[in-house]
């Protein structure tokens, strides 16, 4: 089981670009027709988006749970936050830098709460937003 | 949003079709998100779920749309939500979104909306919060 060693633990930072492309195809599988998305170049990416950038373009999108030892078939998603600083449109890239900010044993330990925060900053240094997830370890068996 | 909104105010609402295998198919491809628990019949039973379920991050992606067809994306300070419950196969989703909150904050004035995404038997499957500029 993870513990409270893993508090503060970081992981490989990623960088991603946000390709026009890529973001059309998340588009249309969320059939998204709001013109505000495809309007040229600076268009803005969705409230969800840099989630995806992170896990597209790591070479481990995974590395986290195998780095802690947790099997990615007990995880599920608990919560996940976005603040956002300022702009990110297509054309830019993003770096994001995720680490480890708390451990939480939930039901005498049936399930640990594990959250990643990731400061994302653009090209610039600019630091455009933080993104925040919280995944739910299940430790025991369902019945 | 056309005028300021007040508290009470249910400023979002959209609804979406069925959540279909093809779906989850294409969002694993769009999002990055390759887990095979989404897409992998076999994986989600041998993690103990009868069938493959809807990413959390999909479902966040519906109620992001239906937020940012009220509000513009460059208006949103922060966006937040607790997964409540696994999405099944075939759920209708309804996204909506009330103002509870008129505050300032950061030098300008801003708007706290509670955010729920229902499935078409009415249970909670998101809850969560947005912060906007107005």
């Amino acid at each position: 089981m993870v513990d409270q060693s893993a508090v503060g633990r970081e992981f490989t930072p990623v960088t991603a670009r946000v390709e026009p492309g890529r973001l059309r195809f998340f588009l249309d599988t969320l059939g998204e027709t709001n013109p505000v998305y495809r309007d040229g170049s600076a268009a803005p990416v969705p409230p969800t988006y840099l989630f995806c950038l992170e896990m597209m373009d790591a070479p481990d999108p995974f590395e986290f749970l195998t780095a802690l030892g947790i099997d990615l078939a007990r995880v599920l998603h608990g919560e996940q936050r976005f603040d956002y600083h300022a702009p990110v449109v297509v054309g830019d890239t993003l770096t994001f830098r995720p680490r480890v900010t708390g451990v939480t044993d939930k039901k005498g330990g049936a399930m640990t709460l594990i959250v990643v925060d990731t400061p994302v900053t653009n090209q610039n240094g600019v630091h455009v937003a933080d993104v925040s997830r919280t995944i739910v370890v299940r430790n025991a068996r369902p019945s | 949003m056309s005028s300021a909104p007040a508290v009470g105010d249910r400023i979002v609402h959209k609804e979406f079709p069925p959540i279909t295998r093809h779906r989850l198919a294409l969002y694993c491809g769009a999002s990055g998100d390759h887990n095979p628990i989404h897409v992998d019949i076999d994986f989600a039973k041998a993690a103990g779920f009868p069938d493959v379920f809807a990413h959390g991050m999909l479902v966040m992606g519906y109620l992001g749309q239906a937020l940012t067809d009220a509000v513009t994306p460059s208006r949103i300070r922060s966006f937040s939500t607790r997964f409540a419950a696994i999405t099944q196969l075939g759920a209708a989703l309804t996204c909506e979104g009330t103002v509870t909150e008129l505050i300032e904050q950061g030098g300008e004035k801003r708007a706290r909306l509670a955010l729920t995404t229902k499935d078409q038997n009415g249970e909670i499957k998101l809850a969560g919060e947005a912060i906007i500029a107005l």
